[in-house]
């Protein structure tokens, strides 16, 4: 049994098709399950894997799937899996998305056939144009192979699959705006409750959930919860797909045990610094996760540990931050992102996070004041709490603001003080 | 009224439409597909183009408008033959994008949002395109260009 | 009913609130904005941010939109505490980055809730260095200015606009910290009730431009509480004056009637008090058939000879003047001399509404048909006819949308949520008529059918639900009137809504056994009437022995006419009708028809002018006080009959009378406090205590400041002085409460938040039991012409409402594309008619949604002549020129897919 299920057909030779992925064991799941399995025991399964969903938020899969009300008969039921990978930093989904299409299908039809999900949706950003033309074929071919479509396998149970491309805006990320979107209407998010669940899309029950997550239910079904819980480190169940970009000598993206150190992941697997560069901070898990500093190194990646070192461990792809980048002007640019990207639905985040922006802009350039750090962190307190605002996005871009103010304070007031970026120049 | 829609929208761009509408419970559903997909064959979404998809979607151009202005890739101004994504966000930024990107627009005679005098290239702003281990990257038309530099910008516009 | 805790005080609360309604409920007072007490919440503003805590043991608690936080049993909250004080600081400096320091040339300025909630937030220092946001304004019409530059961003227009009205010309555009409010491009808000954005928008965004063209600050306007006249709803509204004009017209909200909104046509047609054809003066037909404007003192005198040298007076009063100048005129010329200014067919039209109210079918209030699970419509283009109650349908049609939310434990003041699982399904809506209604969007089932096959189907409904087979009908009929039992059987709370729009019985019959029938099956059907003006049950109840016609048909010598049109009542015979009177004695406001061929007309006052009582659809009298003391010789009408006849007395002794001598109508000595009423001592103030009372505008007669008019007629003053806040519902002026200068204050003087007001809702039902009804049959009429109404020119006042007027459409008959194939003609061509001997020619419109047998004209002044017509002989006009192009609101969003 593989140690790396995600990415044991990804090889860098191409993407599988369907003969590769089933002889590979791929669709033996649902060949084994599909009309015949009992959907309570599949959703026990999923909930004693301890699979924790792999978008950022980490929330228990199958508890998530617990809370879907049973099949009245009444409507459609939906499962969306959300593929609009836009986290600055993150590249994971892309990966599965180009290199095995029939993972996510297969995760998918497993999962609806869980759930009594009879409609199916891809929602993918629109600058994958490859992983959405490799994803349509696969679907064609597996309506072909008969994994979709009516009457699977011979079964009653019927799953339509189909490919949503979005129309550019990182708010889609959030389930409920990402519903919105789905529905063809702006993608603002909805306040919760009610949850997707009970009223999703079109008002029926829906499940989102992130690509990856829903590429580790073949698996599970295959190889059961406790093959499953093995394969992390410690407590954590499964693997993840870890990664780093900035100016590490290896950029890239591993499948490595749940729980593995932030030192073996950065040291070993993205091969340390480049030469001439220092690690300065990271964010673990893109844009909307905390800094972290070399102190935490050796902190295990999985949710609770970050979370602990007052961060996030978010998608798991970190951005690293060297030593001749400017902090301020790192945060400045994530802000700059998240202002851009608000929806513009609730105060703290449509007025709120421009103002930031346009404070760190002004702090960068050599025009700040001792007061905007105040002004900061006031906005910071405003802004920053689940709760405070209407969805995650603008407490999620306060977590870099925040923790950068903490650990990199100084550097803040030196370009206050100094008038100057003390970085410029440099590159 | 079917003859007027077809002055403003070909036959094949309803047909595609239509398609979508079949998977959806109600034609207004199908707003950002039918947008996407008369923005396809045109570049952009005039003014005309959005009054004859409200009209096929049964809905206000005042609706769909809402809907077209709030996505970043739904354009309502003319666009060149190819938009530039380029990304702007953190692993691009710190492998040196911006130097990157102000070269690109040097090397175009373009700041973000413009369009090229000889109407070859719009140039936009983009969040993460997810390939930050080869940062900095942007895409022009549908493929990927990506570990940029300053020195190897300009060989992808010649 | 479940207790909380708020600051350690224990608040008992409605299940199912949530808490910001459960706070301002308790006198609380606390910010917010995007929610309305009308459209419940959606978290957008953050403004009424408090804290809960998870338990007795919690000291820190969390931050919670109170708006969105259902009031659970137990649950404890701090609106004080620091943090909660500090976030809401925080939304309000956050919401004025953007907005510009325009207060004070910005018309909200001084009602501005904006303004409260900043107040009330305590933020007042700006930390905020960058550039405000700035965008481009729209032309919306002649009805609305907006100013995009100050929107905060709540989201309230938009919800208002599209989910609560149904329009679909005004959006939300773009997004982030861009985010504008409009429509694709400038042009007219198409909404029959865009109006309500003025008083829905927390700020500045959304103005009333009629008021902007000739503004007053609130606080000095001077206002009394008024009854609309636009129609028979009776919707109160606030009137407000200065300087003799009319400035504005605001919803005055109303548990029963209008809730928190008026229809276009009352917010901007009672403008018409300001027209250049108003009657200012009274005037005296000369020798050569011109008016000499004369002294009134000299007129009522030669009036007085006139009719004391009469050998026959008759009088026709009007059902669009108050109870009090008809019961003048009534005792004037006397009871058998009196018609109530109704036509024979109106008239009995009337009396069977009347028979209804008083009979055990329920008859909702308009609010209440809000809650109604099944709509039947025979008839009535209820977007045209009563306008304001198409708004109310329309939430009707949600009520399957709440079902459903309630079946999933969402309340239902979680606005987004509920329409995200009622999606496009609604309560059942059956509209019948002849002619297209915007509310036909939102229907289940629509009928476009002849005047006749309306009654008949209504018929045919009735036997359906009794599961008779009368024989009669076609198969498709049957099945159609079947299908529509079925939807009025199943529900809990049917209604059935029709009137006197078409002017037919049958209809009307059809609709009344539909309700009985369904009554008898014990379904609690609600009945809901249409009649035509702001008092035709008023007359009705008055006095309704003596049509028009009977009148008419003694040829009297003088003939009084009390604020009445008679040519919109008598068509094409209106000029036989008064050519044999010699004395034709008018009073009215306007210019008309009627008065262009008296020998002696008087001016008379209008609504804002005079006191008057009214009563509405529902049988409820109303009390309409006068919103200033008018200028010259404006008088009204019941003290103009009662100078006829010499005689001086008080309004309320004209209630007396009417009480003691209408038993039915007693009711209207209480429907408002009386002339003698006090509060502490004092009256109650038209002006706000801010008033400054003060200006120059007199300065080149007398520096001094002059003496308010008195008012004997009314509880109320013109002045600043009196009671404000603490008046009765019925006698508030505006409304204003400490804080809450905006008629977001409306909460201050309700039981709770959205409930009856707490001195009791205005005005008196005076039809309440004591009656039967029973089936009727249903008769024909045979008409092909039919009126086709228009919220914008089919109302005899407001066409004078000098902005509204410019929406007034030109004539046209709509047809069948047969009945134009026929006439060989096509759209936009002209046909031709002629009426007592003249010749009409109007544009064609073609519309294949038309009944085949019928042709529309619109019912505005240009086409009166054919009120009475059953039908016209049609041909092609030759060398015929279009009338230009008006401004007639049009539905743009093609729906024929």
């Amino acid at each position: 049994m593989t140690q790396s299920p995600l990415t044991r057909n990804i090889q860098g030779n191409g993407p599988t098709d369907i003969l590769a992925y089933e002889a590979s064991g791929g669709y033996l799941a649902a060949r084994d399950n599909i009309g015949k399995a009992d959907p309570a025991d599949l959703l026990q399964l999923i909930k004693d894997s301890n699979l924790l969903g792999r978008g950022g938020a980490g929330f228990p899969t199958g508890m998530k799937w617990s809370f879907v009300p049973p099949a009245d008969g009444n409507g459609h039921r939906y499962l969306v899996a959300n593929a609009d990978e836009m986290e600055p930093g993150t590249f994971k989904d892309r990966l599965i998305m180009e290199n095995d299409p029939h993972q996510l299908i297969e995760g998918m039809l497993l999962s609806a056939y869980t759930l009594a999900a009879d409609v199916g949706y891809i929602f993918i950003r629109a600058e994958y144009h490859l992983a959405i033309a490799r994803i349509r074929s696969a679907i064609s071919e597996a309506e072909q192979k008969c994994y979709l479509g009516d009457r699977i396998l011979g079964s009653k149970y019927s799953f339509h699959l189909q490919v949503h491309i979005s129309a550019g805006r990182y708010i889609c990320g959030e389930e409920t705006a990402l519903l919105n979107s789905l529905e063809g209407k702006r993608a603002t998010p909805r306040a919760k409750p009610p949850f997707p669940q009970v009223s999703g899309l079109w008002g029926r029950p829906t499940i989102v959930n992130n690509v990856e997550t829903l590429c580790n239910i073949p698996h599970i079904v295959n190889h059961g919860a406790n093959w499953f819980k093995s394969l992390g480190k410690g407590d954590n169940a499964g693997t993840k797909l870890f990664g780093a970009s900035g100016r590490v000598k290896n950029p890239g993206c591993w499948e490595l045990p749940m729980g593995t150190s932030i030192r073996e992941i950065l040291e070993v697997h993205a091969g340390g610094m480049q030469d001439g560069y220092m690690l300065k901070g990271f964010l673990p898990g893109g844009a909307s996760t905390d800094f972290l500093t070399p102190d935490h190194l050796d902190l295990p990646m999985e949710y609770e540990a970050i979370q602990k070192a007052g961060s996030r461990m978010g998608t798991g792809l970190m951005v690293v931050l060297d030593d001749r980048a400017c902090p301020v002007g790192m945060i400045a640019n994530l802000e700059k992102f998240f202002a851009r990207e608000s929806c513009g639905f609730c105060t703290p985040c449509r007025e709120g996070l421009p103002w930031v922006q346009g404070i760190l802009d002004k702090i960068e350039a050599g025009h700040g004041q001792a007061a905007d750090l105040e002004v900061l962190e006031r906005q910071a307190l405003f802004i920053g709490a689940i709760g405070n605002t209407h969805c995650a996005h603008a407490p999620g871009a306060m977590e870099p603001l925040v923790s950068g103010l903490k650990y990199f304070r100084s550097e803040f007031e030196q370009h206050i003080h100094d008038g100057r970026c003390p970085y410029a120049g440099e590159s | 009224m079917k003859s007027e829609l077809i002055n403003a929208l070909s036959r094949a761009e309803i047909d595609a439409i239509e398609a979508e509408i079949t998977h959806l419970p109600d034609r207004k559903s199908a707003a950002i597909d039918a947008l996407k997909i008369v923005q396809s064959q045109r570049g952009w979404i005039s003014d005309d183009s959005l009054s004859a998809i409200a009209k096929l979607l049964n809905m206000s151009a005042a609706e769909l408008d809402g809907i077209a202005t709030f996505y970043n890739l739904i354009f309502r101004h003319p666009v060149g033959e190819q938009v530039i994504l380029f990304c702007d966000s953190v692993s691009c930024w710190l492998m040196n994008g911006e130097k990157v990107c102000s070269k690109l627009q040097r090397t175009l005679g373009i700041q973000h949002g413009e369009t090229t005098a000889d109407g070859q290239y719009t140039l936009l702003p983009v969040t993460c395109l997810g390939d930050c281990d080869h940062a900095p990257a942007m895409m022009v038309g549908e493929s990927l260009h990506h570990d940029l530099t300053v020195d190897n910008i300009e060989a992808i516009f010649k | 009913m479940p207790t909380i805790k708020v600051d350690n005080q224990k608040l008992v609360v409605k299940d199912g609130d949530n808490l910001l309604q459960a706070l301002l409920s308790a006198g609380i007072d606390i910010p917010y904005f995007c929610w309305h007490p009308a459209m419940g919440s959606i978290g957008a503003c953050r403004q009424c941010a408090v804290v809960q805590y998870a338990g007795e043991d919690d000291t820190r608690g969390r931050i919670v939109m109170s708006c969105m936080t259902a009031v659970t049993d137990q649950a404890r909250f701090s609106v004080a505490t620091q943090s909660a004080d500090q976030f809401r600081k925080s939304v309000i400096e956050n919401l004025m980055l953007n907005h510009p320091h325009d207060c004070p040339v910005c018309e909200e300025g001084g009602e501005c809730h904006l303004q409260d909630m900043t107040v009330m937030s305590g933020h007042s220092v700006r930390h905020y260095e960058g550039k405000k946001t700035t965008y481009r304004n729209q032309y919306l019409g002649p009805f609305i200015g907006h100013e995009m530059n100050r929107c905060i961003t709540c989201y309230r227009c938009v919800r208002y606009y599209q989910d609560h009205a149904g329009g679909h010309d005004l959006n939300a555009f773009g997004s982030r910290d861009r985010v504008f409010f409009g429509r694709v491009e400038s042009g007219l808000l198409e909404s029959e009730f865009a109006g309500n954005l003025v008083e829905v928008c927390p700020t500045g965004v959304f103005t009333d431009k009629t008021f902007s063209k000739h503004y007053t600050r609130k606080w000095d306007l001077q206002s009394s509480p008024t009854i609309c006249q636009g129609c028979s709803l009776g919707c109160n509204t606030y009137t407000s004056e200065r300087y003799g004009q009319l400035r504005r017209v605001q919803n005055r909200y109303h548990h029963q009637v209008n809730g928190y909104f008026l229809c276009d046509r009352g917010r901007f047609g009672a403008q018409f008090v300001n027209a250049e054809s108003r009657i200012r003066q009274a005037g005296i037909r000369n020798s050569q058939g011109l008016y000499d404007a004369t002294e009134l003192k000299t007129a009522i005198g030669i009036a007085r000879s006139i009719i004391s040298n009469a050998s026959t007076i008759k009088g026709i009063g009007s059902p669009r003047a108050s109870l009090e100048s008809n019961q003048a005129l009534r005792e004037l010329v006397g009871q058998n001399n009196y018609s109530n200014g109704m036509t024979e067919v109106e008239q009995a039209m009337l009396q069977k509404i009347i028979d209804v109210l008083r009979s055990p079918i329920p008859t909702p209030s308009m609010m209440q048909t809000e809650q109604c699970d099944a709509v039947l419509v025979l008839g009535e283009d209820v977007t045209n006819f009563a306008p304001r109650l198409a708004l109310s349908l329309r939430q009707a049609t949600q009520n399957r949308a709440k079902t459903l939310a309630l079946g999933v434990h969402i309340p239902l003041w979680h606005d987004a949520a509920v329409r995200e699982i009622g999606q496009s399904d609604r309560s059942p809506l059956v509209i019948v008529t002849p002619t297209e209604d915007r509310l036909d969007e939102v229907a289940s089932h629509v009928l476009r059918l002849a005047p006749d096959n309306i009654a008949l189907l209504g018929d045919e409904i009735c036997h359906a639900i009794k599961d008779e087979d009368n024989g009669t009908a076609s198969d498709n009929v049957s099945s159609v009137a079947r299908e529509i039992a079925g939807l009025l059987k199943q529900a809990t709370k049917p209604l059935i809504v029709a009137g006197t729009s078409l002017q037919h019985p049958g209809i009307l019959q059809a609709a009344l056994n539909i309700a009985i029938t369904l009554n008898q099956q014990n379904i609690s059907a609600g009945f809901f009437a249409c009649a035509s003006e702001s008092n035709s049950l008023g007359v009705a109840m008055l006095d309704n022995q003596h049509s028009i016609s009977d009148i008419m048909a003694e040829q009297p010598e003088t003939l009084v006419v009390l604020e009445n049109d008679l040519q919109r009542r008598l068509g094409d015979r209106f000029d036989a009708s008064l050519a044999g009177i010699k004395h034709l004695i008018v009073l009215d406001h306007l210019d008309n028809p009627t008065v262009s061929v008296s020998t002696l007309v008087l001016p008379a006052a209008t609504f804002a002018e005079a006191e008057g009582t009214y009563v509405n659809n529902e049988g409820r009298a109303q009390r309409s006080f006068a919103t200033f003391n008018p200028a010259g010789d404006i008088t009204p009408s019941y003290e103009l009959l009662d100078q006829l006849r010499s005689v001086k007395r008080h309004i309320d002794e004209i209630h007396h009378v009417i009480a003691n001598s209408i038993p039915t109508l007693a009711g209207i000595v209480a429907a408002a406090p009386a002339a003698s009423f006090r509060i502490e001592g004092a009256k109650i103030a038209r002006m706000t205590h801010r008033a400054s009372g003060r200006t120059a505008i007199d300065a080149n007669i007398s520096v001094h400041e002059p003496t308010p008019p008195m008012d004997d007629d009314s509880p109320l003053v013109y002045s600043m002085e009196g009671q404000h806040e603490q008046a009765p519902a019925n006698l508030r002026a505006y409304s204003w409460a400490p804080g809450w200068n905006s008629n977001q204050s409306n909460h201050k003087f309700q039981q709770e938040v959205g409930g009856s007001e707490r001195t009791g809702d205005p005005g008196i039902l005076v039809l309440t039991g004591g009656g039967e009804i029973k089936t009727g049959d249903v008769t024909l009429t045979h008409r092909r012409l039919v009126p086709e109404l228009h919220i914008f020119g089919s109302d005899e006042l407001t066409n004078s409402a000098a902005d509204l007027a410019t929406l007034v459409t030109a004539p046209y008959l709509r047809m069948h594309g047969t009945t134009a194939q026929s006439l060989g003609v096509v759209q936009d061509d002209g046909v031709s008619f002629e009426v007592n001997k003249q010749r009409f020619s109007f544009a064609v419109i073609v519309d294949d949604s038309m009944p085949a047998d019928s042709l529309a004209y619109p019912l505005i002044p240009a086409t009166v002549v054919l009120t009475n017509l059953d039908d016209i002989q049609l041909s092609k006009a030759e060398s015929w020129t279009k009338a230009p192009a008006s401004g007639q609101r049009m539905i743009t969003t093609d729906r024929s897919q």
